[in-house]
């Protein structure tokens, strides 16, 4: 009984050191945003201080911010939205027409270096003069929400049993139709998954948006980024942009945890 | 039933065309396109027309150290990265593969290194490692060890953005692996226990057998993922001090849109899109044996 005792604690602890491993850049990322210039810089780092808003003041007065902020929600809204268009039905036919090789090849694209086609997208876009557009950057987002949908939809509709469709089709309805009146509306799930993954994806997207925009359409973590070479030692502010950066992709996380992590594992989960 | 109509005929076709053309316009173009310019010479700014210049890109970036360092420097950190993770985010999950209390939350908590926009993981990690004001420095020098440079040394720079990559990555393996624990069957491990194995024994040679296709489809999708690291290195060191932490992407980056060296950058490009290729070539081959 009492090794038992013992073991649990042991246990505990080890969860609780795992736990702050994980959330401790988050933590000190939260409290510096919190701190003035005085005490980011103390040293020995101070645990304990009076909190200021100063540096939230500043990121979202002085900064474009609310201009990024909507850029990034416009670019990943419009791409996740495109996809499920192209991807919902190109899910479907993978799924029930047992289409192997079309899934690999669309699975290429999550795999592939991203940087192998935004060198010649640069070139490309910069003759159609589609730079620093909005169309520029979501087809370039595309590419990231569109391997997603048809991955998580593609095994969602695996799971829808085939008779559904059947009956509604001995009952003299189109295959299209039944894809449409029936399966869709019993894929909220699915849609969830799909639509929460790749909407992060495209919001975290550093490299696509460096190069494809520019003052007009700039995303977030090209301005976070921007923040940190310009004002070098400027952390509180710094730090202020990394939490408003961070939360929308939290939040979501938080609403739709069983979603997020269905969606992260199951691919290396079936084999 | 009735006969389908033609739509329905041809539905096999039609409903995943719209996503293989775009796919073939924006990804497979494209490759071709670099694959194309890395036999010319051309140079974005210069103005002077392309030119067919053969295999010359190749010769010249293949012999030059810059880039056969930065192969080198890509496939140590993605081979240091992915083994650290490996090992730790297996550890991890078999110590949370029970019941307990929080276990739900502990697994939130696992996800958000994962969802945290990598640019600004960079940044936070930077603050730590500044040498006179960061942390990593406090916590060596109330230790009595000798304080470091971290990522502004040449020698430390690239352990340091791998213990980036470690703390942002560990959980995802921990994740796979916890869900592909929970989809064991119980009657191998009742077996186990029924013969007497000691719990060692049944985490040696039930467990970790049972597990292990999972273990490397994580593994291999880290490889990819790792070789293409671009967010935090070229957030918190831009490739340097010096070429210190230049990897193969960031060096393609820096070629294509800072020196606008086209033909050789393609040859940059090809070279890291050959090496995720062989990852990617190992994923697929996994899965075909796992469905047989």
């Amino acid at each position: 009984m009492k090794k038992n005792i013992l073991h649990e604690t042991l246990f505990y602890l080890v969860v609780i050191f795992i736990s702050l491993m994980v959330l401790f850049p988050f933590l000190w990322m939260l409290s510096s945003s919190f701190k003035t210039q005085t005490d980011i810089i103390a040293w020995p780092p101070k645990l304990i201080f009076t909190p200021t808003l100063q540096n939230y003041e500043k990121v979202f007065g002085e900064q474009d911010f609310l201009k990024y902020f909507i850029n990034s929600t416009v670019v990943g809204g419009l791409a996740v939205g495109l996809s499920l268009v192209l991807g919902l039905p190109a899910a479907y036919s993978i799924s029930r027409f047992t289409q192997r090789k079309l899934a690999l090849f669309i699975l290429l694209a999550r795999l592939m270096p991203g940087i192998s086609f935004l060198m010649p997208w640069y070139i490309i876009f910069s003759r159609l003069n589609l730079m620093d557009t909005y169309v520029a950057l979501v087809l370039s987002h595309m590419l990231i929400a569109l391997p997603i949908v048809v991955w998580i939809m593609s095994s969602y509709f695996n799971s829808i049993p085939v008779e559904l469709e059947e009956s509604a089709m001995v009952d003299g309805a189109t295959r299209q139709y039944a894809f449409w009146a029936i399966i869709l509306p019993m894929s909220g799930p699915g849609i969830i998954t799909s639509v929460t993954l790749s909407f992060i994806f495209s919001w975290n997207n550093f490299m696509f948006s460096q190069v494809l925009s520019m003052e007009k359409t700039r995303t977030l973590p090209i301005a976070v980024y921007n923040f940190v070479s310009y004002a070098e030692v400027d952390w509180g502010g710094v730090m202020a942009a990394a939490v408003a950066i961070m939360a929308p992709a939290i939040i979501l996380t938080m609403i739709f945890q069983k979603f997020v992590v269905k969606g992260l594992t199951m691919g290396a989960v079936k084999g | 039933m009735r006969r389908p109509s033609y739509i329905e005929k041809y539905l096999p076709i039609l409903f995943p065309l719209p996503a293989v053309i775009f796919i073939a316009l924006l990804m497979i173009f494209p490759i071709l396109y670099t694959l194309g310019l890395s036999f010319t010479n051309w140079n974005l700014t210069s103005g002077m027309p392309m030119s067919f210049v053969g295999l010359r890109n190749f010769g010249r970036v293949f012999a030059e150290p810059r880039f056969l360092d930065a192969v080198w420097r890509t496939l140590s950190f993605t081979f240091l990265a992915v083994f650290v993770e490996a090992v730790l985010g297996t550890v991890i999950a078999l110590i949370l593969n029970r019941t307990f209390i929080g276990k739900s939350l502990t697994k939130l908590l696992l996800l958000l290194p994962l969802v945290a926009t990598p640019v600004a993981v960079g940044i936070v990690f930077n603050l730590f490692y500044d040498p006179t004001i960061g942390l990593a420095n406090w916590a060596l020098s109330s230790l009595g060890l000798p304080q470091g440079l971290w990522v502004s040394d040449a020698n430390s720079v690239l352990v340091s953005l791998v213990i980036v990559d470690v703390w942002q990555w560990t959980p995802m393996i921990t994740l796979i692996v916890l869900a592909g624990l929970a989809g064991l069957s119980e009657e191998p491990f009742e077996a186990a226990r029924v013969d007497g194995a000691t719990q060692w024994q049944v985490l040696r040679y039930v467990t970790i057998p049972m597990v292990m296709p999972t273990i490397l489809t994580a593994v291999i999708l880290r490889l990819i993922d790792a070789l293409k690291t671009f967010d935090i290195i070229f957030a918190m060191t831009g490739g340097g001090p010096g070429y210190a932490s230049e990897t193969l992407n960031i060096m393609g980056f820096k070629y294509s849109f800072e020196y606008f060296r086209m033909g050789q950058a393609s040859v940059i490009l090809i070279a890291l899109f050959f090496f995720v290729l062989l990852c990617s070539l190992g994923i697929m081959k996994l899965r075909s044996t796992s469905e047989s």
